[in-house]
């Protein structure tokens, strides 16, 4: 899609019935927005809102505009118009079509004529997944993280919309990081819901959701780099101790010391090097049964 | 008399979508709401205690559902007209789904769920073929490709039909059918017939006689080697 919007949040009220935090938020073509709260705070609420165009007419009361107006009925009701792709934190799909079939479904309503982009979606998939999807399989029968990365790919290669929402992405164990990568770049606007610190803070700007709500949006202006640095160095080594658990590894008792946390250890090559707190001389493949 | 008929599968969430009517009514409406059902439904009693409205349920017993709401459907314009109120909301048992409650002169609303497979809207195509809208519902529950595809599954049945998209717990996207039932003009002026012929096959079958064979039965019957139904009786 080559046009570009300005997707503008009106304020609406919270559980409480007060008025939101903020009086509109502003996202622009290559914006990142974090949203946090604990749960139950209005997050997904939130993005739902802004799936749906609101106008008014949701719980909230809140407004999304598009360019600055009321967008036209098409990009609400047609997705083939609708500029917004959301992932939502569903991992079960309960059609019952072949993935491909899926796929063509939704090509139909969205991209007519792409046929094409079947093998291109699966592909990404399988890239955010351990276990690999086959465009014969029943989408039912897919796991929640392979649905997820499914999704995913979905959004970005048959939806390829400039506004893209992601709720709780870290969730069902995919490849995060591979999907955070396939996000940058171009000029897309992402809103992502999440509570991984890490997500959060390398956003442009943060919305804290309360009671129903925004209480307030955090623009961080750089502040906040230092703790991204730090939060990276944890980021690269937990992503390594887990790959390592879920391929089957067990650890000596010691070796996950929390000064191993440290951020100086924390650098991806000082994981592979061994030099860190995990010991790599400790872990064993292939744990043994009897 | 405006007249709303709102048919779909059991669990669907036409009572949600009806609260949802009732509560977002244009000012002056005065609702009335009319169940018809099988052996068992409170929607009547609900309905009334939350809003304040007359309410009403029918059980069909041994009869098609559909056919009972066909046959009482003028007493039930009557009995809402008696009770000066402007609004007549029929919701229907939900059952077979090859039937089309809908009538002449009224806003015929189907309601389907997003959960409730890809292939449904095939399977209930009467149901949708002749509605005005298609309200799909729990919405939140699947993915938004998911909620895409199935939109263009009821498409592919329905090509033309309205269809609005809702979490109707919390009444979302629900102002586009709002937007119909405001602009829906009053019933009665033309005599109110139905849209399309429902297999009914009200026979003796039907209402409880257990005998096999034709022969023993009445009303609209098929032996084994007749291409066509038959009618036997009065």
């Amino acid at each position: 899609m080559t046009h570009q919007f300005t997707l503008t949040i009106q304020s609406g009220k919270n559980r409480l019935g007060e008025t939101e935090g903020f009086d509109r938020i502003e996202i622009r073509p290559g914006d990142t927005l974090s949203i946090v709260g604990p749960t139950g705070s209005g997050k997904s609420a939130l993005i739902n809102d802004i799936e749906t165009l609101a106008q008014g007419d949701t719980v909230t009361g809140r407004r999304i505009l598009i360019d600055g107006e009321e967008p036209p009925e098409a990009f609400i009701r047609e997705p083939a118009f609708k500029p917004i792709a959301l992932i939502t934190q569903n991992t079960r799909c309960l059609a019952d079509l072949s993935v491909e079939a899926f796929l063509l479904m939704h090509i139909r309503a969205r991209k007519p004529g792409r046929e094409d982009l079947v093998d291109e979606t699966i592909e990404l998939a399988n890239t955010f997944t351990g276990e690999e999807i086959s465009p014969k399989t029943r989408m039912s029968g897919l796991s929640g993280g392979q649905t997820r990365s499914l999704m995913i790919a979905d959004a970005l290669v048959i939806g390829d919309t400039p506004i893209l929402l992601l709720d709780e992405i870290e969730n069902a164990g995919i490849f995060k990081d591979r999907v955070i990568r396939s996000l940058q770049g171009g000029d897309k606007a992402v809103i992502l819901v999440t509570h991984d610190p890490y997500l959060a803070l390398t956003a442009g700007r943060r919305i804290v959701m309360r009671h129903g709500g925004v209480s307030s949006v955090i623009e961080p202006m750089g502040d906040e780099q230092h703790l991204i640095e730090d939060l990276a160095g944890i980021e690269a080594r937990l992503h390594r101790i887990r790959e390592l658990l879920r391929d089957g590894a067990a650890f000596s008792s010691g070796s996950l010391s929390s000064d191993s946390l440290s951020s100086d250890s924390l650098s991806s090559d000082s994981l592979s090097s061994g030099s860190s707190g995990v010991s790599m001389a400790a872990v064993e493949r292939g744990v043994s049964y009897k | 008399m405006k007249l709303l008929i709102v048919a779909g599968p059991p669990s669907g969430g036409k009572t949600a979508v009806i609260r949802q009517i009732i509560r977002n009514l244009p000012e002056g409406a005065l609702p009335a709401f009319l169940k018809i059902d099988v052996v068992h439904a409170t929607e009547d009693e609900e309905l009334a205690e939350e809003f304040g409205i007359p309410a009403k349920k029918v059980y069909s017993g041994d009869l098609c559902p559909d056919h009972m709401g066909i046959l009482v459907l003028e007493d039930a314009l009557r009995w809402a007209e008696d009770l000066s109120r402007n609004v007549l909301i029929i919701e229907s048992a939900g059952l077979c789904l090859r039937c089309t409650p809908y009538t002449t002169g009224s806003l015929g609303i189907a309601v389907i769920s997003s959960i409730s497979g890809t292939n449904s809207p095939f399977k209930m195509a009467p149901l949708l073929a002749l509605a005005d809208v298609a309200v799909v519902t729990k919405t939140d529950l699947v993915s938004q490709a998911e909620k895409e595809v199935f939109r263009e599954s009821i498409r592919k049945v329905v090509p033309g039909i309205d269809i609005v998209e809702t979490n109707a717990i919390q009444g979302t996207g629900l102002r586009y059918l709002m937007r119909r039932v405001s602009g829906q003009p009053e019933a009665g002026a033309e005599p109110v017939m139905l849209r399309g012929s429902p297999p009914l096959g009200v026979c003796t079958i039907c209402i409880g006689k257990k005998e096999i064979g034709w022969k023993n039965h009445f009303g609209v019957l098929r032996p084994l080697d007749m291409q066509e139904p038959v009618y036997r009786g009065d």
